[in-house]
C-alpha cells in the first residue's frame, strides 16, 4: 500500500510530527490498559475459582481491537470468536457487565447464561462471542450482508484467529463476501498459535493477508503490536469498504502473552519467547513511550489514567461478586422468542 | 501494601494440586508476569505467573506439598495481608474463608428440579380454524405462494440458495420470485452451505428475515453447525438480547432412486433441538399456512418439505390472510379404533391406510402432526383417549425418531388410555439402497401401516 509507505517512515525516525494526535494516543493507551487490567483481574477470578470453564485472555494483543476500534462509527458491527473480553470493552460494553457474565451473574450481559465466551451488545454493535472456531466468520459476512441489503454504508469486522483462517466455511466467506460485495473487514488476529499448534505448522500459507487473493479482496500485515500502525491500516480498510468496493483482508502479526485458555501448560513455546514479546514489543509500553517521549504527556497525567482504569476494573470484580446468581426461572426464558 | 498469593485455579475441574517447584524464594523481587511456581494440576503441569510487583516476603507452602487446597495461601508479598487486605487475587476488603466458602456452596449444590416440560408441547386441543373458499393448487405453488406473500407484506424477508433466483428453483419452487422482487432478494449462491447459512444467520442477528433454501435437507448437513450452535442457542446464550428470525426449508427425506446420500429423513435431528421449531407439511394447505407462520415467527423454523408431495394438487384456501399456527397437529380423519399418526408425505399414507381399515371394519383416526417440535400433544393424546390405541408412521429411522418420541409422550401422558402397547412403523435402519426393489423394502409400505392397525386392534 502506497499510503502504508509515507507514513511508516514518520513514525520510526525522530519525526517532529507523531502520526497520531496526542488526544487520539491518549485514549488508545487508556483503552489497551483498561483491557489489559480487566484481563488480569479475570485471571485472577478464575483462579479463585470465581469464574469456571474456558476463560481466553487477551494480553498482548490488545492494539488489535483498539486500533481498529478508533476507526469505526456507529452502527458499524464487530464480532468475533471465544476470545472476546477485549472487543467488547473496545466497543464500549460495561466492565461490569462483562465481569459479571465471566462469574455467570444475573448481572452479566447474557445474564449469566453465556460466560466468557458469549456475550452480546446489539447496542454497541457487538455480536459476540462465538465458540466454532471459523464459525463468526460467515456470521460477520452476514452482518456485512445486513449492510449491503439495507444499502448504508457500514461495515462490519469480522475477527477471527490465524487458526481459524484455516477453516473452510472461512474461504467460502470470502468468496462470498467478494462476490456480493460486502462491506466486511476481515481481520485476522494471527497470535502464532491456535492452542499449541503454531501457525507454520497450520498453514502452508506464509503471508495470511493473501488468502483472499484468488477472489481479488486486498490484503495487508499489519503490525498488530501497534495501535498507530493498526489504526491507519484500519482507516484504509474502513474507506475500501464503505465506499462499496467490496471486502478487504488484514492480517495483524500480535502475540498473545497467556495460554490460550486458562489450563494451557504452555509447552509449545519458550519462556524466553514471550518474555521477549513482552519486553520489546508491548502495545502499552511502546504507547506510553511515545505519549512522554513525543507528545508532552507527563507521568502524573498516565496516573490519573492508570488509577482511573484500576477503579473501573475493582468496580466491575466487586461487582461481579455482588451480583446474584440468574434465579432458577431463568433455565427456561430466551429459549425461543414469545411470537406476539 | 502487601499480599497473600493464593493457591490459584489452574483448569476448571481442579479443586487442589500440588506445589511442584518454586522457581523464586524468599527475598525475591517479581513483577507482573514472572513465573513463580509451577503447580501439577489434575491435567498437566502448569506455571503460575505473578499478577502484582513486590517482593517475596514468606513462602508458605514449601515445594513438594501435595493436595494443597485452591485459594489457600501459598505465599506472601511485601509482608503480606497484615496492613492491607490486598491479596493477588484482588479482592479487597473479603475474607479468603467467605470466599472459599461461596465456592464451596456453589460446588455442592444439588441441581434443583424446576418443573418445566421435558418436551416442548402445544397447549391444549382447539378446533381447526374454517378458512372459507378453497382452490385447488399444487404443494409447489402453495410454497410460492406463501413466500410471495410474505415478501410483498415485509421488505426484510428474502430468499437465499443455490438455483433458486435465475433457474427459478431446482425443483421450481421460486418459480417468479426474482422477477418480481428482484435480485437483492432473492439471491443465487454459491455452492457453500456452511458459508452461506452462517451468512443468513448474521443478517437475521441484524433483523433482516432470510429464509435459506437447501437444495434437499441432506445439504444442510454442511451448515447444520450454523443452524444449530448459532441460530438455535444465541438467544439463549445472549439472555434474550440476540434472536434469529429465519427459515430454512427445502426438500427432506426419501425422493426416489437416489440412493443413501440423498435420501433421508431429518426430523428427528431437527427435532431435538431446543431453540428451533420444526413443521412438516403434507397437503397444499399445510405448506402454505405453514411456511407463511414459519416466515413471520421469530425464531428458526425449519420447513421439511418433500419432493414427491411438489406436484400434488391438494384444495388450499384463497383467504389472503390464511395462515396456520405452528404447534397444531390436525386431525384429517375422525376415527374410534386406532390413532395412526403422521407426519409429511406419510399422512397420505396413512389416509390409505384408514380406507382399507374402514372396509375391514376398522376405524382409525389420522393425525398430521404438521408441527414436530413443538409436538402437539394434546390434540394425540385426546385422540388415544378416544381410540386406546397408537400407530406411528415416518419414513425415517426408528432409533430416537419421532415415532420414539411420540409413543414415549404418550405414555407419559396417557398411560392407562392406553390398551396395546404403541407400534412404531418406519423406514428400515440402513442406509437407502439404490435398487427398485430394495429402496421399496426400506421405505415404509401401506400393508404395514394396516397390519400395525390391526395388530393393536387385536384384529
Ligand atoms: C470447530 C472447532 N474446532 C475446534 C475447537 C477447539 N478450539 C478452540 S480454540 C482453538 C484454537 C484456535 O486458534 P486461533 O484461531 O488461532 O485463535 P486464538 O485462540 O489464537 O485466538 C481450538 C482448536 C473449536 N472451538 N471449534
Ligand atoms: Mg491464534
Amino acid at each position: 500500500m502506497a499510503q502504508a509507505a509515507e507514513t511508516s517512515p514518520k513514525r520510526r525516525g525522530k519525526a517532529k510530527e507523531p502520526p497520531i494526535s496526542r488526544a487520539d494516543l491518549l485514549k488508545a493507551y487508556r483503552d489497551m490498559l483498561l483491557i489489559r487490567r480487566f484481563e488480569e483481574k479475570a485471571g485472577q477470578l478464575y483462579g479463585m475459582g470465581l469464574i469456571g470453564g474456558f476463560c481466553h485472555l487477551y494480553i498482548g494483543q490488545e492494539a488489535v481491537v483498539v486500533g481498529m476500534q478508533m476507526c469505526l462509527k456507529p452502527g458499524d458491527q464487530v464480532i468475533t470468536s471465544y476470545r472476546d473480553h477485549g472487543h467488547m470493552l473496545a466497543t464500549g460494553m460495561e466492565a461490569r457487565g462483562v465481569m459479571a457474565e465471566l462469574t455467570g451473574r444475573i448481572g452479566g450481559y447474557s445474564k449469566g447464561k453465556g460466560g466468557s465466551m458469549h456475550m452480546f451488545s446489539r447496542e454497541k454493535g457487538f455480536y459476540g462471542g462465538h465458540g466454532i472456531v471459523g464459525a463468526q466468520v460467515s456470521l460477520g459476512a452476514g452482518l456485512a450482508f445486513a449492510n449491503w441489503y439495507r444499502e448504508n454504508d457500514n461495515v462490519a469486522v469480522t475477527y477471527f484467529g490465524e487458526g481459524a483462517s484455516n477453516q473452510g466455511q472461512v474461504f467460502e466467506s470470502l468468496n462470498l463476501a467478494a462476490l456480493f460485495k460486502l462491506p466486511c473487514i476481515f481481520v485476522i488476529e494471527n497470535n502464532k498459535y491456535g492452542m499449541g499448534t503454531s501457525v507454520e505448522r497450520a498453514s502452508a500459507s506464509r503471508d495470511l493477508s493473501q488468502n483472499g487473493a484468488a477472489w481479488g479482496i486486498p490484503g495487508e500485515q499489519v503490525n498488530g503490536m501497534d495501535v498507530i500502525a493498526v489504526r491507519e491500516a484500519g482507516e484504509r480498510a474502513v474507506a475500501h469498504c464503505r465506499a462499496g468496493k467490496g471486502p478487504y483482508l488484514l492480517e495483524m502479526k500480535t502475540y498473545r502473552y497467556r495460554g490460550h485458555s486458562m489450563s494451557d501448560p504452555a509447552k509449545y513455546r519458550t519462556r524466553e519467547e514471550v518474555q521477549k514479546m513482552r519486553e520489546t514489543s508491548d502495545c502499552i509500553e511502546t504507547a506510553r513511550k511515545m505519549l512522554l517521549e513525543q507528545l508532552a504527556v507527563t507521568e502524573a497525567e498516565l496516573k490519573v489514567i492508570d488509577d482511573e482504569v484500576k477503579a473501573i476494573v475493582q468496580d466491575s470484580a466487586d461487582f461481579a461478586q455482588e451480583s446474584p446468581e440468574p434465579p432458577e426461572s431463568e433455565l427456561w426464558t430466551d429459549v425461543l422468542v414469545e411470537a406476539k | 501494601m502487601g499480599a497473600v498469593i493464593l493457591m490459584p485455579a489452574l483448569s476448571p475441574t481442579m479443586t487442589e494440586g500440588k506445589l511442584a517447584r518454586w522457581l523464586k524464594k524468599e527475598g525475591d523481587a517479581v513483577k507482573s508476569g514472572d513465573v513463580i511456581a509451577e503447580i501439577e494440576t489434575d491435567k498437566a503441569t502448569m506455571e503460575v505467573e505473578a499478577v502484582d510487583e513486590g517482593t517475596i516476603t514468606n513462602i508458605l507452602v514449601p515445594e513438594g506439598t501435595e493436595g494443597v487446597q485452591v485459594n489457600s495461601p501459598i505465599a506472601e508479598l511485601d509482608g503480606g495481608a497484615g496492613g492491607a487486605a490486598q491479596t493477588m487475587h484482588g479482592i479487597i476488603d473479603k475474607n479468603p474463608r467467605e470466599n472459599e466458602k461461596m465456592i464451596a456452596e456453589s460446588g455442592t449444590k444439588q441441581r434443583v428440579e424446576v418443573s418445566a416440560p421435558a418436551t416442548p408441547r402445544a397447549p391444549e386441543v382447539q378446533p381447526e380454524r374454517d378458512w372459507g373458499p378453497t382452490q385447488a393448487i399444487t404443494v409447489r405453488e402453495a410454497l410460492r405462494d406463501a413466500m410471495a406473500a410474505e415478501m410483498r407484506r415485509d421488505k426484510d424477508v428474502f430468499l437465499i440458495g443455490e438455483e433458486v433466483a435465475q433457474y427459478q428453483g431446482a425443483y421450481k419452487i421460486s418459480q417468479g420470485l426474482l422477477d418480481e422482487f428482484g435480485p437483492r432478494r432473492v439471491m443465487d449462491m454459491p455452492i457453500t452451505e456452511h458459508g452461506f447459512t452462517g451468512m443468513a444467520v448474521g443478517a437475521a442477528f441484524t433483523g433482516l428475515k432470510p429464509i435459506v433454501e437447501f437444495m434437499t435437507f441432506n445439504f444442510s448437513m454442511q451448515a447444520i453447525d450454523q443452524i444449530i450452535n448459532s441460530a438455535a442457542k444465541t438467544l439463549y446464550m445472549s439472555g434474550g438480547q440476540l434472536g434469529c428470525q429465519i427459515v430454512f426449508r427445502g426438500p427432506n427425506g426419501a425422493a426416489s432412486r437416489v440412493a443413501a446420500q440423498h435420501s433421508q429423513c431429518y426430523a428427528s435431528w431437527y427435532a431435538h433441538c431446543p431453540g428451533l421449531k420444526v413443521v412438516a407439511p403434507w397437503s397444499a394447505a399445510d405448506a402454505k399456512g405453514l411456511l407463511r407462520a414459519a416466515i413471520r415467527d421469530p425464531n428458526p423454523v425449519i420447513v421439511l418439505e418433500n419432493e414427491i408431495m411438489y406436484g400434488h394438487t391438494f384444495d388450499c384456501p384463497t383467504d389472503p390472510d390464511f395462515i396456520l399456527p405452528i404447534g397444531r397437529a390436525k386431525v384429517e380423519r375422525p376415527g374410534t379404533d386406532v390413532t395412526i399418526v403422521a407426519f409429511s408425505i406419510m399422512v397420505g399414507m396413512a389416509m390409505q391406510a384408514a380406507e382399507k381399515l374402514a372396509e375391514q371394519g376398522i376405524s382409525a383416526e389420522v393425525i398430521n402432526l404438521r408441527s414436530l417440535r413443538p409436538l402437539d400433544t394434546a390434540t394425540i393424546a385426546n385422540s388415544v383417549r378416544k381410540t386406546n390405541r397408537l400407530v406411528t408412521l415416518e419414513e425415517g429411522w426408528p432409533y430416537a425418531g419421532i415415532g420414539a418420541e411420540v409413543a414415549m409422550q404418550i405414555m407419559e401422558t396417557c398411560f392407562d388410555h392406553l390398551d396395546a402397547p404403541p407400534v412404531r412403523v418406519h423406514g428400515l435402519d440402513i442406509p437407502m439402497p439404490y435398487a427398485a426393489n430394495l429402496e421399496k423394502l426400506a421405505l415404509p409400505r401401506l400393508e404395514q401401516v394396516v397390519e400395525a392397525a390391526k395388530s393393536v386392534t387385536y384384529k
